[in-house]
């Protein structure tokens, strides 16, 4: 009996403690302090964890260190560890003289003061595309510097839309009409990803604010039509019903496997559709709702920071290694290997006519904007309405006026 | 967690039982008795004292509290996390969600431990006959338990899915269905789905419960039962259950804590969705805390969680008490 009940409690609480996380962060954080020491030796914080990004980084880093003669330690964590890593560091006074954030978490952050504005050290986002700077802004001040940003295109198979005598959409009446018309057997038209995560409001943003939708309120006529083309897609068979479930990877698989004549997905892709040989693939941008129209995307990458270390000579060495990153040449040359956009608007014409299939990544940058742009910290919430309305309106038959007016309203 | 697993299995039977036949009382009366011996078993208590308190004291108090809070990111830099009241509870629990999530729970915890202990009182069963490879074949049973549980969700989703997954290509090939139903993406069959899954993780638990408490019911009671004409069903009726009892209560308790907060096979199979149809609270929590970074919210509900996990730990008391008393 005592064993027995010693046993539940001790379940029970195992329960409570899993419940728990977010106390450890804050509990266990480790001893290696950074406000010490001397200046020579700088530590970096990023999520490129995988390679070639990982190898990538550790050049420009390094190099960028030799110019300012510090020594770089780097540490590379996997995506998802990052912010509870940062969490963790910021309770305990451990954050890294550099760190790279997701451009939508930056605000999050800096929200917090653990960031330094990044005039404290005389650097500016003088000719960087609107919505990068608005991304790494809060309250006013810049706080991160984005190199390389990219964003979201449409993908589309040539040989299949060669032998349907279909051109690439350019408009949403065009676009569903060629998915339509590319539906056969076991093919859907087009492959998108709206899976309940923020990989689901990322995807569904183009349609939305190309159309006038806005994320302060999303129960409105323009975001309302922006999700109806999501579901007359699914509704006609143009597109898989499995859209629900699907991650951008999901998506990517069934384009390279033949089963989507057309996708929306980014140039992250490029390495893995490149791997398969046979399939002859171009890109061109986001369909807007009318000919004419402009489109406007999200944009992605990410922007690095100084965090708050109390040691203002490792400071201003961190901010030269920021600055250093965002330099010109090492903007191009980071755009180039990892098939990302430079963020200075000065260096996209020279980029776009190097690196042809950038191109229409490239135009749709310049009016592109940060998801964070208008909401700030306030982002995951609005972001979590979205892609609920998106799953209710896919599954549910509701209307997507309905289904977004009872997502606004929580 | 797969420690607990373990002790508990080992906790099967005899060791039960015989904590149970020792004496309370008597070890009591030893402390009043003799003050030094008393102090010295104090010190010896001391270490697991200190270790309770350190580890599932202060995270459940801290958790308590947070629950109370406005807790967000800034909190853990700025060390501030104002005093709100009862804001977050009432927050989490008007929200839309909350009443699914509530219901998904329950329906999850029951479709789950139901599924899981019937199979697994069946197989049980089946292994207490003498087969050849009987021992081999129950081995094999643990292998669900095995898997990374990001694995085999991954593999799950994989053969649940809607277009080109292995279920539906098997079940269009014999003609048992005229659409390929959704089973991830359908809002009415995703929760069924992931209740099939969980299902499929917790029957090695059970089965290897279970079967170490078939192991420990004497061969002489069926002979007996027999002589007196029970057998099959009335032997398993008058015989087995009575007799499995203790255990069956242990497994069920140990499934309803460990089922209610399940969080990675949601996760990894449908994220809560399609349109929250398989949000739970565990799921729902996690995400306020580290998705929308609303630690407060997520703690609330992740007491509200406790609570459910307590009522059910008192409830086994009880039913125990009663049963010690009888």
């Amino acid at each position: 009996m005592a064993q027995r009940r010693a046993i539940l409690s001790r379940t029970t609480l195992t329960v409570a403690l899993a419940l728990l996380a977010p106390l450890s962060l804050s509990a266990c954080g480790s001893s290696t302090g950074s406000s010490s020491g001397s200046a020579d030796t700088l530590r970096v914080m990023d999520y490129y964890a995988d390679q070639p990004d990982k190898g990538i980084y550790a050049k420009v880093l390094d190099a960028c260190g030799r110019q300012d003669g510090v020594k770089i330690k780097r540490e590379a964590v996997a995506g998802p560890s990052l912010i509870p890593k940062v969490l963790q560091q910021a309770s305990s006074r451990t954050l890294p003289d550099v760190l790279m954030l997701d451009n939508p978490d930056l605000q999050q952050i800096a929200a917090s003061g653990a960031l330094a504005p990044l005039s404290d050290f005389g650097l500016k986002a003088d000719g960087y595309a609107k919505g990068v700077v608005d991304a790494s802004t809060y309250q006013g001040k810049l706080y991160g510097l984005q190199p390389v940003t990219n964003t979201l295109g449409l993908f589309y198979n040539k040989d299949m839309l060669d032998r349907a005598g279909v051109k690439p959409p350019t408009t949403w009446a065009e676009l569903k009409s060629a998915a339509k018309k590319l539906t056969s057997g076991k093919r859907y038209g087009i492959a998108f990803a709206a899976p309940a995560t923020y990989e689901g409001t990322w995807q569904f943003l183009p349609f939305m604010w190309s159309n006038g939708g806005d994320e302060k309120d999303i129960a409105t006529p323009q975001t309302a039509q922006a999700l109806q083309l999501w579901v007359d897609l699914v509704k006609d068979g143009s597109a898989s019903k499995s859209v629900v479930s699907w991650a951008q990877a999901d998506a990517d698989d069934q384009f390279a496997a033949g089963n989507a004549a057309m996708m929306i997905n980014g140039p992250w892709q490029f390495p893995i559709l490149d791997k398969k040989t046979s399939l002859h693939y171009g890109v061109v941008q986001i369909p807007a709702p009318k000919a004419g129209g402009t489109p406007v995307v999200p944009l992605g990458g990410e922007t690095w920071t100084v965090p708050q270390t109390g040691n203002a000579q490792r400071q201003a060495k961190a901010a030269k290694v920021v600055a250093c990153l965002n330099s010109d040449k090492n903007q191009l040359s980071l755009a180039e290997q990892r098939q990302t956009v430079p963020t200075r608007t000065a260096l996209m014409d020279k980029f776009a006519a190097e690196q042809p299939r950038m191109k229409a990544f490239t135009e749709q940058v310049r009016n592109a904007r940060a998801r964070t742009g208008e909401l700030g910290k306030d982002w995951p919430k609005a972001a979590t309405k979205i892609y609920t309305a998106i799953q209710t309106a896919l599954t549910q038959g509701a209307t997507p006026a309905k289904a977004l007016k009872q997502a606004q309203d929580g | 967690m797969a420690d607990v697993l373990r002790r508990a299995v080992r906790t099967k039977g005899h060791t039960v039982q015989a904590a149970e036949s020792a004496p309370e009382g008597r070890r009591l009366g030893k402390l009043g008795k003799r003050g030094r011996r008393g102090q010295s078993h104090l010190l010896f208590l001391l270490p697991a004292l200190a270790y309770m308190v350190a580890f599932f004291g202060y995270p459940v108090v801290k958790n308590v509290v947070m629950g109370f809070q406005h807790y967000t990111t800034t909190t853990f830099y700025t060390g501030q996390a104002p005093w709100v009241g009862f804001t977050n509870y009432r927050a989490v629990i008007s929200s839309s969600v909350f009443d699914k999530a509530l219901l998904n729970t329950v329906l999850f915890t029951v479709g789950s431990i139901a599924g899981q202990f019937l199979t697994g009182l069946t197989i049980a069963l089946f292994f207490r006959r003498k087969f050849p490879l009987n021992g081999v074949l129950r081995s094999l049973l643990l292998l669900p338990w095995l898997v990374p549980l990001i694995v085999s969700s991954a593999v799950w989703r994989w053969i649940l899915d809607q277009d080109n997954g292995v279920l539906n290509r098997f079940l269009g090939a014999l003609h048992l269905v005229q659409d390929r139903p959704g089973w991830l993406t359908s809002t009415s069959l995703a929760l069924f789905a992931v209740i099939v899954v969980n299902i499929w993780i917790g029957i090695p638990f059970n089965v290897a419960i279970l079967y170490g408490g078939l192991q420990d019911i004497p061969e002489e009671l069926y002979e007996a039962a027999s002589l007196d004409g029970a057998t099959g069903w009335r032997a398993f009726r008058y015989v087995t259950w009575p007799l499995l009892r203790p255990v069956v209560s242990v497994v069920l308790v140990l499934g309803v804590v460990y089922t209610v907060k399940v969080l990675d096979v949601i996760l990894g199979l449908t994220n809560g969705g399609p349109a929250n149809a398989t949000q739970t609270i565990a799921s729902q929590s996690y995400q306020l805390s580290f998705q929308q970074f609303d630690f407060g919210q997520g703690a609330a509900l992740g007491n509200i969680l406790i609570v459910i996990s307590l009522v059910f730990a008192v409830l086994y008391l009880r039913a125990n008490r009663r049963a010690v008393e009888q």
